[in-house]
């Protein structure tokens, strides 16, 4: 109580936005982070297991990278808008 | 330390405008840089078709690999053979992200189109209404609706919780999450290239600190080519959303 009498609110508060913008997009990338890596990893295990649908496997791995990386992508918009808004 | 100045992002991604300012209309470097896109595009297939040879010879052989790729890397993958009719605009979709995408590398201009949110906002929109359109179009107006939002195999008990799920995710996150997702990725490559570039440039000193510039400057290089595969590949990930979307809503799923 008595540092936050002493701190200017407003630099107080832009404080806690630039923490939060940290933390929230270090969280943000967690999930999406893991998820690709299961997308990615089982991609390669079926393309290892039949060379021959190597072309559709590919295909499919980007439309599930796509999907699992939004994510990641609005926790990165939320740390823009927080930061620098 | 380093005696580094970031650059406010203002500074990164808003213009001063050239002409009409002040107006909605106002002419600014993100504007001329999509004019130019719409020129780079319609001169590529424009000369590509001028004098169609056998043999594809110079810029021929950049349009044929293009339209080959889309048929057959992205609408028989996701749409089958019956995709074929919306190639025109696939092609074309592609063509265009791309090179809007790419303009992010090349020396003098380093600013890509899809870094502001309005075209990235614009082609989604496009794109919404039209998987709209082709929904509503080939399964009636009820149908289009019935299939999205009660997709068959549910458990009856769960529909309560399945409908409108699938009606959000169909109708507000999709084309929000294909914007962005063209926009953020755009946007952070851009603040990556700027972040090695400006330490790059505060290392070039003559003091005992410029020993370390050759790793920001190594690793510009590196992003460079990097950011050149996302381009490729943020066009082909929009392009082939689109060509999941129209094809879904040509066909209820079972």
């Amino acid at each position: 109580m008595q540092l936050l009498a002493q701190t200017n609110p407003d630099e107080f508060l832009k404080g806690l936005g630039a923490i939060g913008a940290g933390i929230g997009y270090g969280a943000a990338a967690i999930g999406p982070g893991i998820g690709i890596g299961i997308v990615v990893g089982n991609a390669i295990t079926a393309m290892a297991r039949q060379p021959e649908s190597a072309g559709m496997v590919r295909t499919t791995m980007f439309l599930g990278i796509a999907f699992t990386e939004a994510l990641a992508l609005i926790g990165f918009v939320v740390f823009i808008l927080l930061k620098f808004t | 330390m380093f005696a580094l100045e970031f650059p406010p992002i203002e500074d990164l991604v808003r213009w001063r405008g050239l002409m009409f300012k002040g107006t909605a209309f106002e002419v600014n470097k993100v504007v001329l840089l999509m004019w130019a896109a719409v020129a780079i595009v319609t001169l590529l297939f424009w000369g590509a078709s001028r004098n169609k040879g056998l043999i594809p010879t110079g810029v021929q052989n950049i349009v044929e690999s293009g339209v080959e790729f889309v048929h057959r890397d992205i609408i028989l993958q996701t749409m089958g053979p019956e995709g074929m009719a919306w190639a025109p605009l696939l092609v074309t979709m592609f063509f265009f992200i791309f090179i809007t995408n790419i303009f992010e590398v090349i020396p003098g201009i380093q600013f890509p189109v899809n870094a502001r949110m309005a075209l990235p906002a614009f082609m989604a929109l496009l794109v919404w209404v039209i998987f709209n359109y082709v929904g509503i179009k080939s399964q009636g107006l009820g149908g289009y609706f019935k299939s999205v939002m009660f997709p068959p195999g549910v458990p009856k008990a769960l529909l309560i919780l399945v409908a409108p799920i699938e009606f959000l995710s169909t109708f507000l996150v999709r084309p929000f999450s294909l914007a962005v997702r063209l926009f953020a990725n755009m946007l952070a490559g851009h603040l990556l290239l700027v972040t090695f570039a400006v330490l790059a440039a505060a290392l070039f000193t003559k003091s005992a600190l410029a020993v370390i510039l050759p790793l920001p400057f190594v690793m510009l290089i590196l992003l460079t080519g990097f950011e050149i595969l996302v381009a490729g590949l943020q066009a082909f990930i929009f392009t082939i959303l689109t060509a999941v979307y129209i094809g879904g809503a040509m066909h209820p799923e079972h």
